[in-house]
């Protein structure tokens, strides 16, 4: 298995705060990956130090066997979409497309002029005069024409419309299933996600929560609901992510790689939504947890 | 990256190439009747609105290294990080490192160009007028003139490109380079430039045409003070010292003329006849134990001066431009 991305104690600090901690995972290569998680979880600090816009305060992170940005060769080999798509607003498209074979060796105008062509867009157009919609396609355009094997890129669809998130993702598949580039994106929308991505990496509050691919993860977790009972009770490979109770009944949704044997549950499929929520939650419980022992301590 | 430089440049170049055309064809056009009076040494009978374009042009080109500063030094990485588009920048198959040496070497060598040819036209269109009315070697006008405009172009682009690199928002770098420069031009006019050289001391009688006595009226009595205009020297300062080096005694000066604290700290050519002649005795017996001192620059160590000043400030933005590197090279955006 070849790894694209292989992240290992990773960690960025901004003064005082951590944005990112603790990070240990690889992604394979071929994969389409969301990196999901809420708004300041590290997804953007994540892919920045994937590209080399940022350095690591801790760990290491290396990307197609090199470290970010170290050579020309190395910055060739990663496109990135950067978040609110930024351009140079006084250059036309052809300004960048010119820009883009001036600093890209491995520059495919073909490739770049088909696209805007089918976009429909006129070349002399500035950067400015376009809409969100228009200018992420741009620099989608921008970062595919280098011909990277990996692809980042950092909340591409966040500030677009329905018809131009479709339309994006679109493109973005078109090339996925044309040059068989690997892709990270990322967004805090799962729905965005769910209909692209064949693998997941979930961030919460600064650090990995879950990764895996996303037939693996749906595969192993279940929804468990059934009379009440005591969580102690469960067998040992059951982690439970989720929790809900009523007086006399239990919700869970539980992670295990066995089959679930116990007749007292009704066991349900859980949707990529549900999963990448129950994490979230999770986080969200456990400092919950965390705040109320801090008052009783004070 | 050379293509992608020129090509953002590009308007900014069209606005000075088209102001430097501008100035070539009105200097063009009046420069011939400048000689051309200089020659009839009808200098003084220069028309007033050639009088007020000579101290406008030397105005204009104390300007430029600022608006260099201003408008190519501060915007060029501060607008980048301000709209965000070094993430687009930064993430082609370029290294910030050389993205950052392209443009510096590009905008830098432009800032010396435009600054130079600009100094260039200025120098010869006020040659001839220079040549009466004023001492290049002066501060007023030592920076106005020769080849120090190269120098502070090159280093008000570096001061904005610092600015701008450690501030990251164009319109507060604009602000820090405008004020800094000033600053430091003004820092090296007063307290560098005097000590590039040792200056010579030179002594001249009391009488010497050189040499001018005033009075000076202070708590301790009227006494005599000296001061001296060499054609093209800088005078640091004019002393009255006697041969064995002491300061003048007001009672040698009272002693001399004694008129001199009636006279009320009027100068000696204002009053009476009477006091005239005794003024001018007076100086005449006190030559014979003092003289005057004159600390100065000799006018043959203009170009060394010029040489030295521009080098000064081409280090510093050499070393402003360090900064800039190491600053994008570890930067947190």
């Amino acid at each position: 298995m070849t790894v694209v991305l292989r992240a290992r104690g990773l960690g960025k600090r901004y003064g005082r705060r951590w944005a990112l901690q603790d990070c240990n995972f690889q992604i394979p290569a071929g994969k389409v990956v969301g990196l999901v998680g809420p708004n300041g979880a590290g997804k953007t600090t994540l892919l920045q130090l994937a590209v080399g816009l940022l350095a690591p305060t801790a760990g290491t992170i290396e990307v197609l066997g090199g470290r970010p940005a170290k050579t020309p060769a190395q910055l060739g080999r990663v496109g990135f979409v950067a978040q609110e798509t930024p351009t140079y607003a006084a250059l036309s498209i052809e300004d960048h497309l010119h820009m883009g074979a001036w600093l890209n060796p491995g520059w495919d105008a073909e490739l770049a002029e088909h696209r805007i062509e089918r976009l429909g867009l006129d070349l002399s157009r500035k950067a400015g005069r376009l809409s969100g919609g228009e200018r992420a396609q741009l620099a989608l355009t921008l970062a595919i024409a280098k011909r990277p094997d990996l692809l980042l890129l950092d909340e591409p669809v966040a500030g677009l419309d329905p018809l131009a998130r479709r339309e994006f993702l679109q493109g973005l598949m078109e090339v996925v299933a044309e040059h068989g580039v690997s892709v990270v994106l990322s967004s805090h929308l799962v729905a965005d996600l769910e209909r692209v991505c064949d693998y997941l990496v979930v961030l919460v509050a600064s650090r990995v929560r879950v990764a895996g691919e996303v037939e693996t993860l749906l595969a192993s977790h279940h929804r468990l609901v059934g009379p009440r009972r005591d969580l102690a009770t469960l067998s040992a490979d059951q982690e439970v992510i989720e929790e809900s109770h009523t007086e006399r009944q239990s919700t869970l949704l539980v992670r295990t790689d066995e089959p679930i044997l116990d007749p007292a549950w009704s066991v349900g499929e859980v949707t990529l939504e549900d999963l990448v929520l129950a994490y979230m939650g999770r986080q969200g419980q456990a400092e919950r947890v965390q705040g109320s022992k801090l008052e009783v301590v004070r | 990256m050379i293509r992608l430089t020129l090509r953002q440049f590009r308007t900014q170049a069209v606005v000075a190439l088209g102001a430097l055309l501008v100035v070539a064809v009105l200097l063009a056009i009046t420069g011939p009747t400048v000689v051309h009076l200089a020659a009839e040494s009808a200098v003084t009978k220069f028309p007033g609105p050639y009088l007020s374009l000579h101290e406008a042009l030397s105005f204009v080109l104390l300007a430029i290294p600022a608006l260099i500063g201003i408008f190519w030094g501060a915007p060029l990485v501060a607008r980048e990080l301000e709209t965000g588009t070094f993430r687009l920048a930064w993430t082609q198959s370029v290294t910030r490192t050389r993205w950052l040496a392209v443009k510096l070497a590009v905008l830098g060598v432009s800032s010396m160009v435009v600054a130079g040819l600009f100094s260039l036209m200025v120098t010869w269109w006020s040659g001839p007028i220079d040549r009466v009315k004023l001492n290049l070697f002066d501060s007023a006008w030592f920076g106005a003139r020769g080849i120090t405009p190269i120098g502070y172009a090159l280093f008000a682009f570096a001061l904005g490109v610092t600015a701008g690199v450690a501030i990251c928002r164009v319109q507060p770098a604009i602000v820090t380079t405008l004020v800094a420069f000033i600053f430091a031009r003004v820092a090296v006019t007063l307290w560098v430039r005097p000590h590039f050289l040792a200056p010579v001391h030179t002594s001249f009688a009391l009488t010497s045409p050189m040499v001018g006595i005033g009075v000076v009226n202070n708590a301790a009595g009227a006494t005599l003070s000296a001061s001296a205009s060499i054609p093209n020297d800088w005078v640091y300062s004019a002393q009255i010292v006697s041969k064995t080096g002491h300061a003048l005694i007001p009672q040698a000066v009272q002693n001399a003329i004694p008129d001199l604290g009636a006279a009320g700290g009027a100068h000696a050519q204002g009053v009476g006849q009477e006091f005239q002649t005794q003024f001018q005795t007076g100086i005449a017996k006190l030559s014979t134990t003092y003289h005057v001192l004159v600390t100065y620059q000799p006018g043959s160590r203009y170009w060394a001066f010029q040489g030295l000043e521009t080098t000064l400030f081409i280090a510093l933005a050499l070393a402003l431009f360090g900064v800039c590197f190491w600053w994008v090279r570890g930067r947190v955006s």
